[in-house]
């Protein structure tokens, strides 16, 4: 499996940033366009959006809008894989509640965690030295190849 | 956050000139739907046709929008979506909850 493009950027806990690691997820996206026959502008969509929910999410729930603490986004493209890990320094927020059902409509809130698992392949959020991690993982195996994905 | 109103009959159309609408900025868009209520017009067309990009914390706004309108027995009415963002509100549902139109001149000739 090679390693193609590794990005680690540490950011301000502020939701003006965002827009930022939305670019650089659409940059990634150009990226994977040579291994992925998947439309480019809807994976550029995605990508940016899984970025953008995750570090909101960061910001406003783990680490509370707290100024002085920072967001760590990395994020780890191989051939077939893409990795992105989002590192807060909070006490954490609980994902468990919002499972794969779609959000009652009428709701103003509540649709960041669907978003993200249903463009992903999995997610899991967990413990880390500093704070917590939201990872998220895809697979860039297109419907053509054979081998099963771990 | 620019966003620019204008009055016809039956309704307000405001278009949203920016092109992220996302949890930096919802907030806003939540406030600038609030004045137009307390101005007593509670039917309003969104134009999204600048907006390239919306969140969960964008579709949160038009969801709070749409429901303070209906308290009001008003409608918050959308129209000029650009493709990606019609596909966040049918991976939502939302598509179903909001009339959808895809010029200003066809939300307005529906109220």
């Amino acid at each position: 499996m090679k390693n193609l493009l590794e990005v680690d950027i540490k950011v301000p806990n502020q939701t003006k940033y965002l827009r930022l690691i939305g670019q650089i997820g659409e940059d990634v996206a150009g990226a994977l366009q040579k291994f992925n026959d998947s439309d480019p502008e809807e994976l550029a969509y995605h990508i940016n959006l899984v970025l953008t929910e995750a570090m909101a999410n960061a910001i406003k729930h783990a680490n509370k809008n707290d100024p002085n603490k920072d967001v760590h986004i990395s994020i780890n493209l191989t051939d077939d894989q893409l990795w992105i890990r989002v590192y807060d320094q909070g006490q954490g927020f609980d994902i468990s509640s919002a499972d794969m059902q779609t959000p009652d409509p009428e709701l103003d809130h509540g649709r960041g965690v669907f978003l993200i698992r249903s463009l992903m392949d999995s997610v899991k959020y967990r413990r880390c030295k500093k704070g917590n991690v939201l990872e998220m993982y895809k697979s860039l195996r297109t419907s053509c190849d054979n081998h099963s994905v771990e | 956050m620019i966003v620019t109103s204008k009055d016809f009959d039956k309704a307000v159309v405001m278009s949203i000139e920016e092109e992220r609408l996302d949890a930096h900025n919802s907030n806003e868009l939540k406030s600038q739907l609030m004045n137009l209520f307390e101005e007593g017009k509670s039917n309003i067309v969104i134009d999204l046709q600048h907006v390239r990009f919306i969140d969960s914390s964008g579709l949160g706004a038009l969801v709070s929008g749409f429901k303070n309108a209906g308290s009001r027995e008003g409608n918050v009415k959308l129209c000029g979506l650009q493709k990606q963002v019609k596909s966040m509100f049918e991976l939502t549902r939302l598509h179903r909850v909001f009339e959808i139109f895809p010029s200003e001149e066809e939300a307005l000739a529906s109220f």
